[in-house]
């Protein structure tokens, strides 16, 4: 993947707790290392070339911007500090998903109503297909039917 | 001249297809079969016309005619021959060209099929094909024209077009640019037509549908009549995606395979509504009308991702085409409403009807997870005029859920039979499968799986491949014990039975090893950055990779190539070196990364230059991703094709046929 996903909400939280652990570790080192960098530019996006994450985009301006990281590592910035200064400098295009409020709401909300909608329909119908057996059952398995064995049988030796 | 020749004959195409599509209406309208016969052979000869503007632009491209802007623009000197050709779908006015021809040639192929019993619907299959082929046509025609040439106005302006301008003078230049080096890929070559060859073969299905419509035939005959085309399109689809995503991981250098980035996401949509099940008018006007969005969200530059290499004017014409197009499957879905109904009765919850319509549900709720979510940031920054980003984490939360229960209901429709199943049959028929799955799931507990999500996906992933392998091996002992053959026999011959059940069964086992993979690289993926002097090693789950030494020198191709050299060990064992490298390109000042893979069934390790001192080379700094289990993506995905083979091969369809006439 582009990017370090995390399927669960649980895991999410663990990172979250991770991440602020090595932004207070980072705060005491001089230096941040490479990944306490790459840590927090995988949770940005680079504003420049779109749907690339900064922790793995090649052009020399986001390797600025890691450095631009790494030194607000260094000064002891968490990365929701460092987040929210990319979305303040270029906008909320930098962050994976947006912010969940306002007009942005509807990312969530349009598929989980469509879902649920969908849902609906198809309960309407199971409620109002009629009961009745209108197919014959056919058997799953053809080798269980010896009728139909015995027509393949058939079928194999007219071929031949 | 050659120009002229390739734009001659893609005008005379143009109007003959617009002739067919009037020849075709007014056979209709008059009842006259002469005119429907000809406006099939002039859909016959359009494929010719349009063979003949591909072969001219091959040649161009072949020559080095570097006046003709597209071939200054994708063409180089250094270029090897493979690429000069591939080429013509490297770019935005080839690609199109070369999308109107592989349409031109699958009308061709079904203008040749044998007509007499359904003489009713090949007028309007000849209208819906000839009317797709004619926009496209009118957009390489009027819109990216790969036949323009550049043209010195007497002002001094450099402009292009097909013909010489009143008094400008025409430019030679020496050399072109060439193809973008992220496309010099072997997956390159073909991920393109495969992906445009499903686009194209869905439209013929859409062609049958529409035409049966309009036509007014009640039954389902179209279906089967164009099962093979869809299934055709399906294995065409599912193998371009799949060889996009083994060029993403094998080129772009994100250690990853699938971004969610808006165009896989414009090729993914019409490849679920093809996977449906139970095809039905609607999912088949939806495909089509998927697949006209998909070529206009990749080609129109409205997305701006890295597969928008080239931008252009293409929004408008599209937007108009694919309004008019959905105005008109509307109106027709509604004019028809009442022969569509009518469907066989729900008898129970858990009958495999059920569970197409519950697959489909799931199918239709991730199409609108992805549609929303390519569509949402253009209509956010439309109206709010603020740019936003629908990421990857959008797409795994909304969608991986969904994709758990298609996975799940893909693993119990083989027990489960037509109109008649309850709790009590499937239990039974579920508990012996049911055990080996959990036996896996506890096998890869005791491994050290303990995150409930992966524990979960692995566990129903085992129980799809269980089912699957469960009722082969069942229908493989039936036989075995009624015929008395030996048991290789059997394995062997059952599926010869029904090609189309045992295929879509293989097909099933790939979903499930791809799970493994998209797991693996999903859940347990870690990675590693760290700048290191020579003789110092980096650690990452076990390996040891120890700088050896750096290489840069110039490439005879024009290019700058910078490689590496890295000691892998693990558990302190030589296991192999990997050489990352970078590859700049002086003509048009690009550096691709490639990334070093060492694959194993159990894990990748993959390597990337990121930088380097330079001169001394005495340092460098590597990017490493260990990224499990994902080689049985591929493996998965290879059976999937095999399955999709298997399951549309030409002689199950006459075995059907002698079925019918025997019962």
């Amino acid at each position: 993947m582009k990017h370090l996903s995390r399927f669960t909400f649980a895991s999410m939280l663990a990172m979250i707790a991770l991440l602020a652990g090595v932004g207070r570790a980072a705060a005491q080192q001089p230096t941040p290392s490479d990944n306490d960098v790459n840590q927090v530019a995988s949770q940005i996006y680079c504003p420049l070339c779109q749907n690339v994450r900064l922790d793995v985009c090649p052009t020399a301006a986001c390797a600025q911007m890691r450095e631009l990281i790494r030194e607000k590592l260094a000064a002891g910035w968490s990365t929701k500090q460092i987040e929210d200064y990319f979305v303040q400098q270029y906008g909320p295009a930098v962050l994976a998903e947006p912010p969940a409020e306002g007009w942005n709401l509807l990312v969530y909300i349009v598929p989980l109503v469509a879902l649920v909608a969908g849902a609906f329909f198809v309960a309407q119908v199971f409620r109002h297909s009629p009961k009745t057996q209108s197919k014959p059952a056919r058997p799953t398995l053809p080798s269980e039917d010896p009728y139909l064995n015995r027509l393949e049988d058939e079928l194999q030796h007219r071929q031949h | 001249m050659i120009t002229n020749i390739g734009f001659g004959s893609l005008a005379i195409a143009f109007v003959l297809t617009l002739y067919s599509v009037g020849a075709a209406l007014y056979g209709v309208r008059s009842k006259a079969g002469a005119w429907v016969d000809s406006a099939r052979y002039a859909v016959m000869s359009v494929f010719f016309l349009i063979t003949l503007a591909v072969a001219a632009l091959i040649v161009l491209m072949l020559t080095g005619h570097y006046e003709v802007a597209y071939v200054y623009e994708v063409i180089n000197s250094g270029m090897p021959l493979y690429l000069k050709v591939t080429a013509l779908w490297g770019g935005q006015e080839g690609s199109i060209l070369f999308w109107c021809w592989l349409m031109s040639g699958a009308a061709f192929i079904v203008m040749l099929r044998n007509w007499k019993e359904d003489r009713a619907l090949l007028p309007w299959v000849i209208v819906v094909t000839m009317v797709t082929l004619t926009f496209f046509l009118g957009l390489t025609i009027f819109a990216v024209n790969a036949f323009y040439r550049f043209w010195t106005m007497p002002n001094g302006a450099e402009v292009t077009s097909v013909f010489q301008p009143a008094g400008a003078t025409p430019i030679f230049p020496y050399n072109g640019v060439g193809l973008n080096p992220l496309l010099r890929h072997p997956a390159m070559i073909i991920h393109p037509p495969a992906l445009y060859l499903g686009f194209v073969l869905f439209t013929i299905p859409f062609a049958f549908t529409i035409a049966s419509l309009i036509s007014g035939q009640k039954d389902d005959h179209w279906i089967a009549l164009t099962h093979r085309w869809t299934l055709t399109a399906w294995l065409f689809l599912s193998a371009g995606l799949l060889l996009g995503m083994w060029w993403a991981y094998g080129v772009l250098g994100w250690g990853g395979y699938w971004g969610w980035d808006p165009v896989e996401i414009a090729a993914l949509m019409p490849w679920l509504s093809g996977t449906a099940r139970r095809w039905t008018a609607f999912l088949i006007m939806l495909t089509y009308t998927l697949v006209i969005l998909g070529t206009f969200l990749t080609r129109s530059g409205l997305l701006s991702s890295v597969h928008a290499f080239a931008e252009g004017n293409l929004g408008v014409p599209f937007f108009i085409f694919l309004s008019l197009a959905l105005i008109g499957m509307f109106g027709l879905l509604l004019y028809r409403w009442n022969d569509l109904e009518g469907h066989g009765a729900l008898t129970s919850l858990l009958s495999r009807e059920s569970i197409f319509i519950l697959n489909n549900l799931l199918i239709m709720g991730i199409l609108v997870v992805c549609l929303w979510g390519v569509l949402f940031p253009i209509f956010s920054e439309w109206i709010t005029g603020q740019r936003i980003t629908v990421g990857p984490p959008f797409y795994e939360h909304a969608a991986g859920p969904l994709f758990v229960g298609l996975l799940l209901l893909m693993g119990i429709v083989p027990l489960t039979a037509w109109g008649r199943s309850t709790i009590k049959t499937l239990g039974a028929a579920i508990w012996k499968p049911l055990t080996a799955a959990l036996v896996l799931l506890v096998i890869a507990f005791v491994l050290g799986i303990r995150e409930w999500a992966a524990l979960l996906g692995i566990g129903v992933a085992a129980l799809a491949g269980c089912v699957t392998l469960y009722d082969y091996g069942r229908s493989v002992w039936l036989r075995h014990r009624s015929r008395g053959e030996n048991i290789f026999q059997s394995l062997w011959r059952t599926p010869g039975v029904s090609r189309r059940r045992y295929g879509g069964y293989i097909i099933h086992v790939g979903f499930s090893l791809m799970a493994l993979g998209v797991i693996g690289i999903n859940m347990f993926q870690t990675q590693t950055q760290a700048t290191l002097a020579q003789n110092q090693s980096i650690q990452l789950d076990g390996y040891t990779l120890t700088y050896r030494t750096l290489e840069v020198w110039d490439t005879t191709g024009g290019s700058n190539l910078a490689q590496a050299v890295l000691n892998v060990s693990y558990d302190g064992t030589l296991v192999g070196q990997l050489f990352p490298t970078r590859n700049y390109y002086y003509s048009i000042q690009q550096s691709v990364t490639l990334p070093a893979i060492r694959s194993t069934l159990k894990d990748d390790l993959y390597v990337v230059l990121a930088d380097w001192q330079d001169i001394t080379t005495q340092s460098a700094t590597f990017k490493v991703y260990h990224n499990p289990l994902v080689a049985w993506l591929w493996i998965g995905g290879g059976v999937l094709i095999l399955g999709t083979l298997m399951a549309a091969w030409p002689s199950e369809e006459k075995r059907r046929r002698n079925r019918q006439v025997l019962s």
